[in-house]
């Protein structure tokens, strides 16, 4: 089994305050490597730091390595746009852009300009499909797409996401804003693509990351407690926080 | 009990603060716009719109003003085009390109905001000795160029507050995709903050085609419609000028006459620009 993403001491500082202690993890290929911790403990600033969204945050400080298939994706010579196709972000909440449905998914084929065949249609339909979205949205394409669902603003976001054909899939607590129904939605969507797809799960349900997880890493206080595949850490874990966090008594 | 009462007290003294400023305002303007009516419609002709003056203008009873129409029209429009070409990369670039707490992106605000307050009859002096020194003549360039002056800060600054109310996380998501920050600004930002960019401009036109000092030794006076640039161009604002310092009644009631076309250009050109908004915007993120 390889390692997709390789995190080598990585410090990251906002302002005065550091987010992450030196930390270094190992992301497996395939799987899904679930981030747990209670609030604050740094989940989203390390899966932020996986595709450079931190540098979009003012005042950020960041050292150390991240590595995608073994290339530093912080080293000058590499074009950022490239790393954010390749490592595609599902973010909390679903933020449709300001276009159609149809425009939505359209919108990475176009920037990166994926596809140049003038018809994208047929493109289109296949990732509407594979998140889970087609036969809800396919007579109305060219609508806003505010005028959908929350819970299926967020299939459009991981199928406009999909589009890109990315190799790694962050998703940043996908369902926590979702009704149940939308949210077993997605889960079931993320079961599927990680047949294909690296997927790193920041959650805070515990349930969510046993159902899912392959590969669990639970952080403390912007530190990493511990690290192991999910069997393990679940079943026996080593430390005590990890321990005291699973049995519910920290976070 | 006794605190609900002062509670309810408060309310009815700032709801009471509110109506008297509403009514105070909208009916000293209300009284602009009524005097405008009353005195400008009898002279609204058909000729006035259609004609130019006839007999020598500063005795003018005859004729029209549609020099001062055309030459306000292309004045204004003119200069709000150059303003607004220089004014949405400055705009994009203080919200878009650089962090916007960032130390020079607040001087360049802070001198905005003093170019603003200078008076126009400055921009006029500025913009004719530039004329002076290029040895031009008083011409419609000279007066879109001024008036795009006049324009800019108010521009600039109005965008950059619309540009500031930008969701971030509509953006994120465009930067999440791979999308440059030129992508993002052009297909992601303008769209969503169309009808806000809108009011902008609006706002720098109206500001732009009412005013007279900037045009008064830039662009001229002349009763002839401009064919070039080179030409010297009337103006509305200044037709009002000079029309309500004669001394004759007749020539007076031209100037409001000319006050109300004015104002009925601007209303007019507001209704149909937030149209062209409401239109595009039909996508925006609510």
């Amino acid at each position: 089994m390889e390692n997709h993403i390789q995190i080598r001491n990585l410090n990251v500082r906002i302002g005065n305050t550091q987010i992450i202690h030196d930390v270094s993890l190992d992301i497996p290929d395939g799987q899904v490597t679930a981030i747990l911790g209670p609030s604050g403990c740094g989940k989203t600033t390390l899966l932020r730091s996986m595709n450079r969204f931190l540098e979009l945050t003012e005042d950020s400080h960041i050292t150390g390595e991240v590595l995608l298939d073994g290339k530093n994706i912080y080293d000058q010579d590499v074009d950022v746009t490239e790393i954010r196709r390749r490592i595609g972000l599902l973010a909390q909440r679903p933020f449709s852009l300001p276009m159609s449905i149809y425009e939505n998914v359209a919108y990475g084929l176009r920037i990166h300009r994926v596809n140049n065949s003038r018809n994208l249609k047929p493109i289109i339909r296949h990732y509407m499909e594979l998140a889970g979205l087609w036969d809800e949205v396919s007579k109305r394409l060219h609508e806003p797409a505010t005028a959908l669902s929350i819970g299926q603003q967020q299939r459009l976001c991981l199928a406009r996401g999909l589009a890109l054909e990315p190799e790694v899939i962050l998703a940043d607590e996908p369902t926590s804003a979702l009704d149940p129904i939308s949210a077993q939605h997605i889960e079931m969507k993320l079961q599927e693509l990680k047949e294909k797809y690296t997927i790193v799960l920041v959650t805070h349900t515990l349930r969510q990351a046993r159902r899912l997880a392959d590969h669990v890493v639970f952080m403390y206080l912007g530190e990493v407690v511990e690290q192991g595949s999910a069997k393990e850490v679940f079943e026996n874990p080593q430390m005590e926080r990890t321990k005291a966090y699973l049995q519910g008594s920290i976070g | 009990m006794k605190k609900l009462t002062r509670r309810r007290l408060e309310e009815s003294i700032a709801l009471g603060f509110m109506y008297i400023s509403l009514g105070l305002v909208t009916g000293a303007l209300g009284w602009i716009l009524l005097t405008l009516i009353i005195k400008g419609a009898p002279a609204l002709t058909w000729s006035m719109v259609s004609q130019v003056p006839q007999g020598g203008f500063y005795l003018g009873k005859e004729g029209g003003i549609l020099n001062a129409i055309i030459g306000s029209l292309y004045l204004a429009l003119g200069g709000t085009m150059l303003a607004l070409l220089f004014s949405l990369p400055i705009s994009l670039g203080l919200n878009v390109y650089i962090h916007r707490k960032a130390k020079w992106a607040l001087i360049v605000r802070s001198i905005l905001d003093v170019l603003w307050g200078i008076p126009s009859i400055v921009y006029g002096a500025f913009g004719f000795t530039i004329m002076l020194a290029l040895g031009m003549r008083a011409s419609l360039l000279a007066g879109i160029i001024t008036l795009a002056l006049v324009e800019l800060p108010i521009m600039i600054r109005s965008m950059d507050e619309v540009l500031r109310l930008m969701p971030r996380d509509i953006e994120h998501a465009s930067y999440g995709l791979g999308a440059t920050r030129i992508e993002t600004a052009f297909r992601v930002i303008l769209p969503q903050m169309l009808p806000g960019l809108v009011t902008a401009a609006m706002l720098a036109f109206g500001r732009g085609i009412g005013d007279a000092a900037s045009v008064l030794f830039t662009a001229g006076y002349t009763d002839r419609i401009p064919t070039s640039l080179m030409d010297p161009t009337a103006s509305l604002p200044l037709a009002v000028f000079f029309q309500l310092s004669m001394p004759y009644p007749e020539v007076q009631k031209r100037a409001y006459g000319a006050a109300l076309i004015l104002t009925i250009i601007v209303l007019l050109i507001s209704i149909l620009s937030r149209w062209i908004a409401s239109r595009v915007s039909r996508y925006s993120v609510k």
